[in-house]
């Protein structure tokens, strides 16, 4: 049996006057069934049949061509976040493919849907190791939610149908069709059947009404309770239940990182992000919760700490799609499967109003100490050096309602928590996976997706040059993305470790960097350098002003250290202010 | 404390499933015991048995991460004393008198007889099959297999029917849905 995967399949019906195209052409065309708009790749031998199909097609479909196929699903990744569709991406097989692997790791952990199409040898080479062959699917087996191989054209259209279900219902993820290269070259009669079914995958639990009535017994007795927002409120779009929820209950929020944005920064009950370096009030007061409603997350070990003392004293409402994640870190007391766009109204339509007015006072008070210890010294013009707090909270002022999209490491950190967020879906950073390399790419994504939006890329020395070469993408495609680049001279959050917890011995961790002014000048995009407090404002509005894409190269402070932070493995209200 | 289980898995019969699925396994650091795959009573459904000696707090969690797998159905597991456990051995002994009053009293069949060596099958539990393996053992084992451990419930139908019969209530009334 060829492509015997699909037996869950009804049986065809009789074919009507379909039209007989390619297994190359189905490809695009089924993209455009699926209403896909945008491909980021990069071709090679065993994928030009695809991109010939996609050259007749190029006034219907945008393909941003990247330089280095990481970085195609990084875009695809920073598209799908903005946007809430699913990134797509194209690229040949062998090198290719396996280019991609850190950025379907990437959208693994941090549940962002992607389909992938990859190039393969023709399938009577399959196996003999011929010229750029790799067993893909094997290789991809751990880092996507679902993969396939096909081999014959005919069988094009029901796979990519399949992979856009699977990548964007229930917990979203990457998914690989390894097409080979005479399948793409085969001919078929198309017909494209979107998906909406597949017997052995149901992605959404259905609510139980028992579990719904725990949940609400728990929180209509909580003293102390607070929520925990999680990225699957925005991955469902359950925004404004959310804001239900919490104004009814009157219960204090703390968001994860890849939750932000999905409650205002100013809304009246945000307390702050959760976290290893996240605020101050919403880790110390961890242990003297009473009840804990996570709301779409997950409990990675940056936001736990040590999870045997995490919320000590509470008990645990989990809300949850994906049950594997349920009693996977956290023991859940309440676990709530399911949909939160669907369980948040059901608890909140049962719950008592209340409020929570001296609770949070509490929180405020350790925000008011956060505040002066931390944030104002942080922000305010002074010292010798110009500092990352400062520049974000420059940009954040000036670039009012931008998405941000940060790299990994201080200035990741100081992003997340001195930026403010208006509206959701407002910004894109590596989570789980931390991968430095991600932020340029992402942000080139998130503009395409979202051109009517400011996208504000803060990203380190170090992180800059792991994807640098994007900036010809940046040119040869006009993404207007605005760049804020760390210059710490430093891989500075490792050199935050070896100073805090290794005797300050400063193991290659010292940059010597390029010209940036030269690399950006290189890839014909406008660069300023601003190394004193009193310039920053104006560089700062200079590149807002600038249409299309900016490089701000903000020489800060060689040895600052991201505060308030939880040691590796302490438990969460161990935070230290310095 | 670690204990054993039986892991049952029922998938699609699609190519590279066995992958898939061990990868889990490698991926939450749990050792396989033993694995056999085979068809199941139901057609185009695989089944794969999987023992496993370990903590039931993380094979609870291993469980629920196989059944993630898109392609996977269900996934049960069983302790022990839940399911009827069977394994076969083939044992290729030196030719005495000694083995051969082994055999008779040891309920063991014979599968070929040569000049110089006898081939015997052992089917029962692992106790048994290690069992005979010391007994021959001093006499002259030229070769050994075991398989992996198969198991069937103590229940009486596939519990698979059940899911598969919510699967095709829910498709149903989605399908009416959309034609309304
Ligand atoms: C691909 C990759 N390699 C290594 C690391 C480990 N790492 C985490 S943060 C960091 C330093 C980042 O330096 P830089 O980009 O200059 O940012 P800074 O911390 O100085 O703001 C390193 C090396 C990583 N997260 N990703
Ligand atoms: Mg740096």
């Amino acid at each position: 049996m060829a492509f015997s995967g699909f037996s869950d399949t009804s049986t065809p019906q009789p074919k009507k006057d379909l039209p007989r195209i390619s297994g190359s052409e189905a490809v695009i065309r089924s993209f455009l069934e699926e209403g896909v708009e945008t491909i980021f790749g990069y071709p090679g031998g065993a994928i030009i049949p695809v991109y010939d199909a996609l050259y007749s097609y190029r006034d219907k479909v945008n393909h941003i061509l990247v330089r280095h196929e990481q970085c195609a699903i990084h875009a695809a990744q920073g598209y799908a976040r903005a946007t809430g569709k699913t990134g797509v991406c194209i690229v040949t097989s062998g090198p290719g493919a396996t280019n991609t692997v850190t950025g379907l790791a990437d959208a693994m952990l941090d549940s962002t849907p992607v389909v992938l199409i990859s190039g393969q040898v023709a399938s009577n080479t399959l196996g003999t190791d011929a010229f750029q062959e790799i067993n893909f699917i094997e290789i991809t087996n751990s880092v996507t939610k679902w993969n396939c191989q096909v081999k014959r054209a005919e069988d094009i259209p029901e796979a990519i149908a399949r992979a856009f279900y699977i990548a964007s219902s229930g917990r979203p993820g990457p998914v690989v069709v390894d097409i080979t290269k005479d399948a793409q070259n085969g001919l078929l009669d198309f017909e494209y059947k979107p998906k909406k079914f597949i017997r052995s995958y149901q992605p959404y639990a259905d609510i139980d009404n028992d579990q719904i009535s725990e949940a609400v017994r728990l929180i209509n007795l909580a003293r102390k309770p607070m929520a925990l927002i999680g990225q699957g409120v925005i991955l469902a779009g359950a925004e404004r239940e959310l804001q239900d929820f919490l104004e009814k209950s009157g219960i204090p929020a703390a968001s994860t990182l890849l939750g932000l944005s999905a409650l205002p920064s100013d809304h009246p009950l945000y307390v702050g992000m959760l976290g290893m370096h996240g605020n101050y009030a919403p880790n110390i007061k961890n242990r003297d919760c009473d009840l804990l409603i996570a709301i779409g997350m997950r409990f990675d070990d940056r936001v736990t700490g040590d999870p045997s003392k995490f919320g000590i004293n509470a008990k645990i409402i989990h809300m949850e799609i994906d049950p594997a994640e349920i009693n996977k870190i956290i023991y859940a007391d309440v676990p709530v499967l399911g949909d939160v766009k669907q369980s948040l109204p059901m608890i909140t339509e049962r719950i008592s109003k209340n409020d929570h007015t001296e609770w949070i006072n509490e929180f405020r008070v350790c925000n008011n100490i956060e505040r002066e210890d931390i944030i104002e010294p942080a922000i305010e013009r002074r010292g010798a050096h110009l500092r990352m707090g400062e520049v974000v909270d420059a940009v954040s002022k000036e670039f009012d309602d931008a998405i941000l999209v940060t790299d990994v490491g201080q200035q990741q950190m100081f992003a997340s928590k001195y930026f403010r967020f208006k509206r959701t879906r407002s910004i894109i950073t590596s989570g789980g996976l931390g991968t430095m390399g991600f932020g340029l790419p992402a942000a080139i994504g998130a503009k395409i997706g979202a051109p009517e939006r400011e996208v504000c890329l803060f990203v380190g020395d170090g992180g800059l040059q792991m994807t640098s070469q994007e900036l010809g993408t940046i040119f040869q495609s006009n993404v207007g993305v605005k760049i804020i680049l760390m210059n710490n001279g430093f891989l500075g959050m490792v050199r935050q470790w070896q100073e805090l917890f290794y005797n300050k011995r400063y193991s290659f961790t010292e940059l010597v960097n390029p010209d940036f002014e030269l690399l950006a000048k290189a890839n014909r995009i406008a660069y300023r350098c601003v190394e004193r407090h009193e310039d920053l404002d104006d560089a700062v509005r200079e590149m807002h002003s600038t249409p299309g894409a900016f490089l701000l190269e903000c020489r800060v402070q060689r040895e600052e250290n991201v505060f308030p932070m939880v040691p590796a493995g302490a438990p969460v209200h161990d935070i230290r202010l310095e | 404390m670690d204990r054993e289980f039986i892991i049952t898995i029922f998938s699609e019969n699609k190519v590279g499933i066995l992958s898939q699925v061990t990868t889990v396994f490698t991926h939450r650091n749990v050792n396989i015991e033993s694995i056999a795959a085979s068809p199941s009573a139901i057609e185009g459904i695989h089944k794969y048995t999987i023992m496993v000696k370990n903590d039931p707090e993380r094979v609870a969690n291993l469980v629920k991460q196989i059944e993630k797998k898109v392609d996977v159905l269900k996934v049960f597991c069983y302790t022990p004393n839940e399911v009827v456990l069977q394994q076969l051995a083939l044992y290729k002994v030196k030719r005495s008198r000694n083995v051969e009053d082994m055999v008779r009293r040891h309920n063991v069949r014979i599968l070929e007889i040569h000049d110089e060596y006898i081939v015997l099958e052992k089917t029962g539990h692992k106790e048994e099959i290690d069992e005979l393996y010391q007994m021959l053992a001093p006499h002259g084992i030229y070769q050994f297999v075991c398989s992996g451990q198969v198991a069937i419930i103590k229940s009486r139908r596939e519990l698979l029917d059940e899911y598969l019969k919510y699967v095709n209530a829910k498709y149903q009334r989605m399908m009416l849905q959309e034609n309304k």
